[in-house]
C-alpha cells in the first residue's frame, strides 16, 4: 500500500513521518512515534480511551486518519507532565484513587484537560458531561468526578 | 486491502471522484473510519472535501440552512439553533460531538442518527448528489442511492417557539444509545394542535414520521385526554428492530409513554 507523509506537532514536538495511507491517528501516534499513552479500545468511537488534542479540540484518534491532521497540534496525555511534575489533574487522578486497571486514564485526563482549558471551574454537572464519552469499567466514574472537581479547585486556589 | 484517502477542495470534484467503484464519502469519520476498522471491505478509497461551503451556517429569514461537514458542536455553539441544541447534545460525547457531522448523521442506520430525526420533524429539505430532495424521501431511497452519495446541506423553516420538542430515550445516562428518539414540530392554533409533525428514531432502519398520530392530534388540545388517541396511534406503521439496547415489542411499548410525556412536557 502506498505510504504517506504526514507532518504534525506532536506534544510540542515537530514530527514527520511515512505512514500508508489510511492509517489511524492512534496507530500513528502508537506505531509509528512511540507516544503509547492513547488507548485502543473499541476503534468504534465509543469507549475514548483514544481520546486526544487536536487544535485545541477533543477528537478521538481511532476514528481520526493520520493524513487529516496534517499540520496540526496533537496533544497526548504524554506530553501533560513536565518531566516528573504531573499536573494538578493528573495529581488529582493520583490522590483520588481515579485509575485503577488506568486503561481509560488517558483518555479521562485528556477530556477533563479539554474541560478545564475551556472551563476552569466546573460544576459537578458539566464535569459529567465532559467525561461522557469515555468509559471505565472499574471505578464507577465518582473517583473520576471528584478527581476533576479537586483539580478545579486546586487550579482557582493557585490563580 | 489497503485504504486510500482523497482530498478535494470543491464538493464537486468530490462528487466526481465518488463515481468509481469502490469509494465512499467521509465527513468527520464516525461512521466511515469506524467501519474500515470493523473491516468493511465495501470500500478502500475514502474520499472527502475541504469545501468551505460545507461548513456554512446560514440562519435569516425563517430559513436555516446547515452544510452538511457542520459538526454537532458547532450547532451547540450557533447561537440561532438553540432549538437543535439537545439533539446535538444527545450525540456521543465532546469527542464525538467534535467530529460527528450533519450529513453523516443522515446514513446512520438505526439505533443512531438521532440528530436526523429532529431534521424529519422540521420539515427539511436535504441537498444531495445536486438536486433537492425531501428528507423523508432521502430516507426511505438512502439505501439505493449508494453510500457514495454526497450530501452538502439540509435546509428547514426555523420553528415557533416552543414549538419543537426532542427527546432521546437511552439507558445508560448520561450518554447512551437509544432506546428510541422523538421529535416533535406543533403548531398551535389557539389552545388547540393545528399542525403536528411527528418523527421517531429506532422505530424503523431509518427515522420516519408518525403520520396516523399527527393526524390524530389535529385539532386536539394538549391534555392527557386530548392527546390520547395520538398515543394509541403512535406504533402505527413502525417495525423497530431489536438489538442489545431494546427488542421490538419493547420500543413498541414505551413509544406511547414517551411520546405522552414529551407532548405533555
Amino acid at each position: 500500500m502506498a505510504k504517506v507523509p504526514v507532518q504534525f506537532t506532536l506534544n510540542g514536538s515537530e514530527r514527520a513521518e511515512f505512514v500508508e495511507s489510511g492509517t489511524t491517528l492512534l496507530l500513528a501516534l502508537r506505531d509509528k512515534m512511540g507516544d503509547t499513552s492513547p488507548k485502543g479500545g473499541c476503534h468504534q468511537g465509543t469507549c475514548g480511551a483514544c481520546t486526544v488534542i487536536v487544535d485545541r479540540e477533543l477528537r478521538l484518534s481511532c476514528l481520526t486518519l493520520a493524513e487529516t491532521c496534517e499540520g496540526a497540534d496533537i496533544r497526548t496525555t504524554a506530553g501533560l507532565s513536565a518531566g516528573e511534575v504531573l499536573t494538578p489533574l493528573q495529581r488529582a487522578f493520583e490522590d483520588a484513587f481515579a485509575a485503577q486497571c488506568g486503561f481509560c486514564t488517558p483518555g479521562m485526563i485528556m477530556a477533563a484537560t479539554a474541560l478545564l482549558e475551556r472551563n476552569p471551574k466546573p460544576d459537578r454537572a458539566e464535569v459529567i458531561e465532559a467525561i461522557s464519552g469515555n468509559v471505565c469499567r472499574c471505578t464507577g466514574y465518582e473517583p473520576i468526578i471528584r478527581a476533576v472537581l479537586s483539580a478545579a479547585r486546586a487550579n482557582s486556589a493557585a490563580a | 486491502m489497503g485504504l486510500s484517502l482523497q482530498t478535494f477542495p470543491t464538493a464537486g470534484e468530490a462528487q466526481s471522484a465518488l463515481a468509481a467503484e469502490g469509494t465512499r464519502y467521509m465527513g468527520g469519520g464516525t461512521l466511515v473510519v469506524r467501519a474500515a476498522n470493523e473491516g468493511d471491505l465495501s470500500f478502500s478509497i475514502i474520499v472527502q472535501t475541504t469545501d468551505p461551503d460545507l461548513s456554512a451556517i446560514s440562519v435569516s429569514g425563517g430559513k436555516a440552512t446547515i452544510g452538511a461537514s457542520v459538526t454537532m458542536s458547532a450547532i451547540l455553539a450557533h447561537p440561532d439553533l438553540g432549538f437543535l441544541a439537545p439533539a446535538a447534545r444527545a450525540i456521543g460525547g465532546p469527542a464525538v460531538r467534535n467530529m460527528a457531522t450533519v450529513g453523516g448523521n443522515l446514513f446512520a442506520p438505526a439505533p443512531y442518527g438521532d440528530a436526523t430525526v429532529a431534521l424529519l420533524a422540521l420539515d427539511t429539505t436535504v441537498s444531495v448528489d445536486g438536486e433537492n430532495v425531501l428528507l423523508e424521501d432521502f430516507l426511505k431511497g438512502r439505501d439505493k442511492r449508494g453510500k457514495a452519495a454526497l450530501v452538502t446541506a439540509v435546509s428547514f423553516p426555523v420553528p415557533k417557539p416552543d414549538g419543537f420538542r426532542f427527546l432521546k430515550v437511552s439507558r445508560v445516562h448520561p450518554k447512551g444509545v437509544a432506546v428510541l428518539t422523538i421529535a416533535v414540530d406543533l403548531q398551535m392554533d389557539g389552545e388547540r394542535v393545528g399542525s403536528a409533525r411527528i418523527a421517531l428514531g429506532c422505530m424503523a432502519d431509518h427515522a420516519i414520521r408518525a403520520r396516523a398520530a399527527e393526524k390524530a392530534l389535529i385539532g386536539k388540545s394538549l391534555t392527557k385526554d386530548g392527546i390520547a388517541a395520538a398515543l394509541a396511534a403512535a406504533a402505527e406503521g413502525t417495525d423497530p428492530p431489536t438489538d442489545a439496547i431494546a427488542s421490538a415489542w419493547y420500543r413498541r411499548e414505551v413509544l406511547p409513554v414517551h411520546l405522552g410525556r414529551l407532548l405533555l412536557s
